[in-house]
């Protein structure tokens, strides 16, 4: 099949960026978006252009790299899935298909499609961590946890912390992300003893870092790869404000 | 900062502002609506003019409508406030969207739809508010007591087409800021559960976005329909 390519080109974080048209005619409906690129970054090589620069590493939908904004939506058309997930049998034979890198204050663009998500680990780093001591690990059944809450916790601890919540949201809102971190340790006994500032720490950071607001349109949960739910946005807002209204802190 | 306006100026501070104020101004509308719903009785408004007169005269009501005043100016301040950070957020935009595959219209739309209610309260508030406080109402007279005579000033009003499609209209954009903004205003305060969020949702769509708006549409229309002598 043959498509045409709109593809956001920007040499680095301060330079000017612009979409850029290619044409490929010989692609596979069986190749991932990503392999579909590859191709793309052959030719270009063969022509001796500078290659398209996107981020990219497990390829089996787990490690929430494969950041690109494709025809308008967050790893494209597909729901529940990433872009190394999306393949081009999505497409049809013709179709011109625009890339973009995440747009957000909170994600400055590196290079073409790979942008700076370093923001998501300093949220983290201010409070997504249960502390536990250092030695050999603790025996797996130690602290029984009933299986509701062991899999509303695993729900979401699915977040691959890709960015596509904050991609997809009208505002760059975070939320859905943080909420995800705050929740899967606020719901299990190990979470529960850190729990009561978690949420004011990673909050005040993901402020910090340029976020927006949450709008609870639900753009986040439909574009999440691994479709965490509104649920725990709203337990994240319970957790912030019962902790800012009770906790010891000022 | 202690820890109130800390908590106050966060995002989510800012969105519990916007629900604790949004959600009010629900509660006022049904109080609002099922006031006015005496325009309907027909006694050439003797009813609705003793209620008023009860309104704008009883020391609770008088105080409540003052936190009325307040809310719908924090609201629209504080939505301001969200709608310049949020775009802020996003400072280089996205060069081709596809929104309408992620959420509904009315959600990414609230800003929009609260400016249009904005600007209807303001001519709202002109054409009966200000007439009732500051302007010249005529004067009716029930069991030899005096009482301005709003319901001739709503009469007065809803005899213009454009000024009943005005209110038509702007009813249609306040049954979509509640389709949204009702039952997110309770996800914002953290109340999402199994049990509850199906009937707020249902209550959200149901009362707020339809069966208050339509009310309060039906009012105009009826009087219009009055006045051209198609009802009687």
């Amino acid at each position: 099949m043959k498509v045409n390519l709109k593809v956001w080109r920007q040499r680095n974080g301060n330079a000017q960026g612009k979409l850029v048209d290619y044409q490929l005619d010989n692609v596979s409906p069986d190749m991932s978006f990503l392999e579909m690129i590859d191709v793309l970054n052959g030719e270009l090589t063969m022509k001796g252009e500078e290659m398209i620069a996107f981020d990219h590493d497990c390829r089996e939908g787990i490690c929430g790299m494969c950041s690109m904004y494709i025809n308008g939506r967050a790893h494209g058309p597909q729901t529940g899935a990433t872009t190394c997930q999306l393949h081009m049998r999505s497409f049809s034979d013709g179709d011109t298909i625009v890339v973009e890198p995440w747009r957000a204050r909170a994600f400055p663009v590196i290079k073409d499609l790979m942008v700076d998500r370093s923001a998501f680990d300093r949220v983290v780093q201010a409070g997504g961590y249960v502390s536990v001591n250092t030695g050999s690990a603790r025996d797996a059944n130690e602290t029984l946890i009933p299986r509701p809450i062991a899999d509303e916790a695993m729900d979401a601890a699915q977040c691959i912390g890709c960015g596509a919540c904050v991609a997809a949201c009208k505002n760059a809102s975070a939320m859905l992300f943080v909420a995800a971190k705050v929740s899967h340790l606020a719901v299990l006994p190990q979470g529960q003893a850190e729990a009561s500032l978690r949420a004011e720490k990673m909050v005040a950071q993901m402020d910090a870092e340029g976020f927006g607001a949450c709008s609870f349109t639900g753009a986040c949960s439909v574009e999440c790869p691994k479709s965490i739910s509104l649920d725990h946005i709203a337990r994240l807002n319970r957790e912030y404000l019962g902790s800012k209204v009770t906790s010891q802190a000022i | 900062m202690s820890w109130v306006t800390q908590t106050l100026a966060s995002s989510l501070g800012r969105k519990v502002i916007m629900s604790l104020t949004g959600l009010f101004l629900c509660t006022f509308l049904i109080v609002h609506v099922a006031g006015n719903l005496q325009l309907f009785k027909g006694d050439e408004g003797r009813a609705f003019n003793e209620y008023s007169y009860f309104m704008t005269h009883n020391p609770v009501i008088m105080t409540v409508s003052y936190l009325l005043y307040t809310s719908i100016i924090v609201h629209a301040l504080m939505a301001l406030i969200l709608t310049r950070h949020n775009q802020a957020s996003r400072p280089v935009k996205y060069a081709y969207t596809k929104p309408e595959a992620n959420s509904p219209w009315s959600s990414r739309n609230m800003g929009i739809l609260g400016t249009i209610l904005l600007i209807f309260i303001v001519l709202h508030m002109r054409t009966f508010w200000y007439e009732m406080h500051f302007g010249s109402v005529p004067m009716a007279e029930y069991d030899g007591k005096e009482y301005k005579d709003l319901y001739k000033t709503v009469v007065a009003a809803f005899s213009q087409w454009w000024y009943v499609a005005i209110y038509v209209l702007s009813m249609a954009a306040l049954g979509f800021h509640l389709v949204h903004g009702f039952k997110s205003g309770f996800q914002t305060m953290g109340l999402r559960h199994k049990k509850y969020t199906p009937l707020l949702e249902f209550l959200g769509v149901y009362v707020f976005a339809i069966l208050i708006p339509a009310l309060f549409a039906a009012m105009p229309v009826y009087m219009f329909l009055k006045h051209v002598g198609i009802i009687g």
